[in-house]
């Protein structure tokens, strides 16, 4: 379990940081590394290039953008930071409720919020998140800077629409809007895994939507308006594909699915009754 | 007089270093020189069957930093008795295809993980690229996976072993299908246990360092028998015992895998450090640990039972399947005790067991702790249950008729035990751990409890079971116990110790024996240059075997002070007392001296070197008429002594819990675990708790997260802790009650039995029992007759039984 012997940059700027991955080597970007070293011992990957963005001031950032604006977390702002934030509590309160679920204290001490969604894992919690809430990743490249929105970011499983010499900046979770309800549930083996499913709602209105974790290649939102109540599991199931792993039968995740959709629409729909009435 | 420390709560000595970092494992051995010592990796077989075809090794010679790459061509040259397959450590007569690896496969590989190249390199990392490097041509062969695939028998692991069939025994009491045939009532149960493995959090791990100028070996490896692993090593390279000293450091766990040896490793290091003239490390890796370490528990029992109206035992008919791997270094010690404890603390009046121990292609099977018990229990346990629901009688009270009686012992079950001798055991008192336990987790108020839960939509269930653990079993353990002219007390045993707080309850038995302060006495286990006579830590043994030995040893060091006190005090050995390390004449406390010394003059000395030391020499000591050192007798302030009981000796217990079962997720919640555990006097019982704290942890594991993942080729899934599902803090009981019983032993001084496996040994039968309790509150019974059960698995059994 020692990686295999790598060429490893630390560049002061995202300039540099940039320039570092132009090469066309194999290179791989180095945040919180809390996917990518066990990859790496384990010789699962073995680029040629590690690029440590951990010396470039000014990415670990947390802002709120704007009077109605949503929260924007940068490369280097670490789980429990953006988990510890009030103004993310406040703005969009679905980040710390997912964060919560991500792994185990130790491990969101160092992971990044944004190396977490650009690593594409569609069981990890955030890029379900995002994917519901519609939020984007901001990259920078060769060509300069662009902003890929979360249904064109996840194209497979731990694949993201990045290219190879580009690097993510930052991530932007909209504000939840007033009156509108969030809630997050994941049902996982033990405290901190991989949860088996995990599902996100957020009710606005007349809107439910529901963003799952674990039950596809990729986080899947699926629209739930209009669904009565006691449908809910199975609408969102003819969307979804649950399969099958040494954990848990696709049977028993499309059961999942059924509880936690009713579950979060539930508590999202509470959530938003609160935000109504003014109790939040 | 001060206070007996046995029975005390004494706060373990070690945990000061242990939770500041400072425990000192294989892999921090700093050796001297420590820019010299290289580093070892393994090539390991990626297929679970294959033939060996051809190994390239062309492209790893001119790596910079390799300094040695060996297969098994290479090793005859190295050591000849490096070629030949590894010990088979515990033959059985019944073993008749017994078969062991080679240090480095040999044309073949059984399992996907076997040791195939051996890489020596000036660290890790460079050895790892060399493995990969290396090229190797597979014949693959077709694999034999899992019991079913074994007992088929459509394709073979060894050639020359039909059936793949190992081992087959046979053991009877009585005549028990004759009794079953002639019973009013039967029953016939069909239950798996799948596998799962000790996963210490410290691998195994090896240094060696050869010394060319005095011609010897220096081994520290993380083991459960130093001595063991001594022996081995001086055998396979050709080395005299003498030639060889191992070290056991600290070990972060053992729980069996460690008793093991010698891994190939263990023996390969050494080989490498003398063939190099530079010290070798091999830390091993947790995918290599998964992989390559050994596994347990996997079997598949039939059951058939005879009982009458009051569930009284008639006969027991027991067939079982054990899975025990790829080879069979361990030979049958698990499959035996599995059919003999399996009896637990009931008379089953008639009794067959038979049982075939099979060869897969998966990694080997040797004892994880509880060795086959917690399978047996599992059985025996099952049974009970189901006879209660058949005859719809109260769970305990079916037990409770079949408990052997406090006035019984000793009680000879007439079976063959693991060490070759009877299964009789030396006492115990079932029906008053029935009573505690009962009380402990609220048995008889349950049901009330369970009916005011249904009424709010809530599955709650309780289990029971129950079981006796052969503990203790020889050959025997030895100690030394040297009273230094400081006055301080130097005690070895040469057992090993993998975290039980042996340093502090070793010290509470010294310090009791002796008279002396219990921070004046240190404890040295497992290094054979203090203590080279032993045998290992395993079977709930140490306190046992080792407490025993330095008792003994500690009387004799006693013995001994008191007579030289007498002399110097001028008064009778019997009217003397030892008290905080100072020998007075009772009643008489101003006539005094210190044991140290008493050390002093134990050692009649030439030379003065200091000024306690001149009290000692030739014109201070001594009767001029008679010889310095008496004929019978020899200097210094030491005791020495060893301790080799006729059998084990047999603790029991009971566990019960409480779960609640998620009648939408089919989540299991623990909402309540209880013990009552005998081991027999208590040395210390903070300790005895955190022992049975750890078995209940582990048997949660096994019971509802562990498992061995094993694909149809023989790969396994799960080989990293992220799928493999070790509990967590968060996943264990929030909690455990324990009520103790002390039924003394007659079978050794202290009157004390094993407690290190307990804890463990009844997980899988007491969770089975509450989930299935739990799942009958509102829907139909179904029968829980496969462990470990996880949700998924508790919602498909739901589905097939609507």
């Amino acid at each position: 379990m020692k990686p295999a012997p790598f060429e490893y940059r630390r560049p002061g700027t995202i300039a540099e940081a940039v320039a570092a991955l132009a090469g066309g080597t194999e290179s791989k970007v180095l945040a919180g590394g809390q996917s990518l070293v066990p990859l790496l011992s384990m010789r699962l990957a073995a680029p040629a290039l590690l690029v440590d963005i951990n010396a470039i001031p000014g990415l670990d950032t947390i802002e709120v953008e704007g009077e109605d604006g949503g929260v924007r977390v940068g490369a280097l702002a670490r789980h429990a930071a953006v988990l510890a934030s009030p103004d993310v509590r406040r703005v969009q309160p679905l980040v710390p409720m997912a964060l919560a679920n991500v792994a185990h204290a130790t491990i969101r001490n160092r992971g990044t919020t944004v190396g977490s969604l650009v690593h594409a894992d569609a069981a990890a919690e955030m890029p379900a998140v995002l994917a519901l809430l519609g939020g984007s990743v901001e990259v920078a490249g060769p060509a300069g800077r662009r902003t890929i929105s979360a249904d064109e970011l996840f194209v497979g499983p731990l694949e993201s629409s990045l290219a190879h010499d580009e690097i993510a900046l930052s991530a932007y979770f909209p504000a939840l809007a007033p009156g509108a309800g969030v809630a997050f549930e994941e049902i996982a083996r033990r405290h901190g895994d991989y949860a088996l499913v995990g599902a996100a709602a957020l009710v606005d209105g007349d809107s439910v939507r529901v963003g799952y974790l674990s039950v596809a290649d990729v986080p899947t939102v699926v629209d739930l308006s209009g669904v009565p109540e006691a449908g809910l599991g199975d609408a969102a199931l003819a969307r979804l594909e649950p399969g099958d792993d040494i954990h848990a039968t696709a049977e028993y995740r499309a059961q999942l699915v059924r509880v936690l959709t009713a579950r979060v629409v539930r508590s999202a729909r509470e959530h938003a009754r609160q935000s109504r009435e003014g109790r939040r | 007089m001060t206070t007996k420390l046995m029975g005390q709560k004494v706060q373990r000595v070690e945990d000061q270093r242990f939770l500041r970092g400072q425990g000192r494992y294989v892999d921090d051995v700093g050796i001297a020189g420590g820019a010299r010592l290289l580093h070892a990796a393994v090539l390991r077989s990626p297929h679970a069957h294959a033939r060996i075809l051809d190994i390239d090794v062309e492209a790893v010679l001119d790596l910079e930093g390799v300094h040695a790459v060996w297969t098994y061509d290479d090793l005859a040259d190295l050591a000849a008795p490096m070629a030949e397959p590894l010990p088979l450590l515990i033959p059985h007569p019944a073993l008749t295809h017994g078969r062991t690896q080679y240090a480095l496969a040999k044309d073949e590989v059984n399992y996907a993980g076997e040791a195939i190249a051996f890489v020596v390199a000036d660290d890790r990392y460079v050895a790892e690229d060399a493995i990969g490097r290396i090229r190797v041509s597979y014949e693959t062969l077709p694999p034999v996976v899992g019991i079913d695939a074994a007992r088929e028998a459509r394709s073979l692991v060894h050639e020359d072993v039909p059936g793949n069939i190992g081992a087959r025994l046979e053991q009877n009491v009585g005549d028990a299908p004759a009794a079953i045939k002639a019973a009013p009532h039967t029953l016939s149960l069909d239950l798996t246990v799948e596998r799962s493995a000790c996963t210490p959090l410290e691998g195994r791990g090896t240094v060696a360092r050869w010394e060319p100028d005095l011609n010897r070996l220096q081994v520290w490896t993380s083991t459960q028998s130093s001595t063991g692993v001594r022996a081995a090593v001086a055998v396979k390279l050709g080395l005299d015992l003498g030639q060889v000293d191992v070290i056991t450091p600290d070990v972060g766990g053992g729980f069996g895998v460690k008793i093991n040896h010698p891994w190939p490793e263990e023996l390969l290091v050494p080989l490498a450090a003398r063939a190099l003239g530079r010290p070798v490390k091999f830390t091993e890796d947790r995918r290599e640990h998964f992989i390559s370490s050994a596994h347990e528990r996997g079997q598949v029992q039939h059951i058939e039972v005879g009982f009458d109206d009051d569930g009284r035992l008639l006969g027991l008919d027991v067939e079982f399947w054990h899975d025990h791997g790829a080879y069979t270094p361990y030979g049958l010690i698990v499959p035996i005790i599995t059919s003999t404890q399996l009896l637990g603390p009931y008379k089953p009046h008639n009794y067959r067991v038979v049982f075939e121990s099979l060869y897969t292609n998966t990694v080997m099977v040797t004892p994880y702790r509880g060795a086959g018990r917690p399978q047996g229990c599992y059985a025996m346990e099952r049974t009970m249950d189901a006879i209660a629901t058949y005859l719809g009688k109260d769970r305990a009270d079916v037990r409770a008729v079949n408990f052997i009686q406090p006035d019984e012992f000793p009680f000879d079950q007439g079976l063959i035990f693991q060490d070759g001798r009877e299964l009789e055991y030396d006492s115990g008192d079932y029906p008053a751990s029935l009573e505690k336990i009962k009380a402990l987790v609220g048995w008889d108020e349950f049901p009330a409890f369970q009916a005011e839960m249904a009424a709010q939509g809530r599955r709650v269930g309780i289990g029971l079971a129950c079981y006796v653990e052969g503990t203790g079993v020889g050959p025997y353990e030895g100690a030394h116990v040297h009273i230094e002219t400081s006055g301080k007390v130097k005690v070895a045993t040469g057992l090993t110790t993998q975290g039980q707080g042996h340093a502090t309850v070793f010290a509470q038995l010294v310090a009791d024996e002796l008279g002396v302060k219990f921070e004046d006495v240190e404890v040295v286990t497992g290094d054979t240059r203090r203590m080279p006579y032993a045998v290992g830590t395993f079977a709930s043994r140490a306190a046992v075997m080792s407490g025993s030995a330095i008792h003994l040893a500690a009387k004799r060091a006693k013995e001994k002070a008191l007579k030289i006190a007498a002399d110097a005090l001028e008064a009778a050995p019997e009217d003397l007392e030892i008290v905080d390390g100072v020998v007075s004449v009772k009643g008489s406390p101003g006539a005094s001296i210190d044991l140290g010394t008493v050390s002093v003059l134990s050692n009649p000395l030439r030379y003065a070197f200091d000024e306690a030391s001149k009290a000692a020499t030739q014109f201070s000591v001594g009767d001029p008429g008679k010889p310095p050192v008496a004929e019978d007798d020899e200097p210094g302030l030491e005791g020495r002594d060893f301790y080799s009981p006729e059998r084990a000796t047999f603790a029991s217990g009971m566990h019960a819990v409480i779960v609640e079962t998620d009648p939408e997720t089919a989540e299991i919640k623990i909402l309540k675990y209880a013990v009552v555990h005998d081991c027999g006097h208590l040395i210390n019982p903070m300790i005895v708790e955190g022992q049975i704290h750890g078995g209940v942890a582990q048997g949660v594991g096994g019971a509802l997260y562990e498992r061995m993942a094993y694909d149809e080729s023989g790969q396994l899934l799960n080989a990293s802790f992220m799928d493999f599902l070790m509990p967590y803090v968060t996943e264990v009981p929030d909690g455990i009650d324990i009520d103790h019983l002390e039924t003394p032993s007659p079978l050794n001084p202290l009157g004390i039995k094993g407690a290190g496996e307990a804890g463990v040994i009844p997980s899988a039968a007491v969770f089975a029992a509450a989930i299935e309790d739990a799942e009958r509150v509102d829907r139909p019974a179904l029968a829980i007759t496969a462990m470990p059960i996880s949700p998924s698995e508790l919602y498909t059994l739901r589905q097939e039984h609507p």
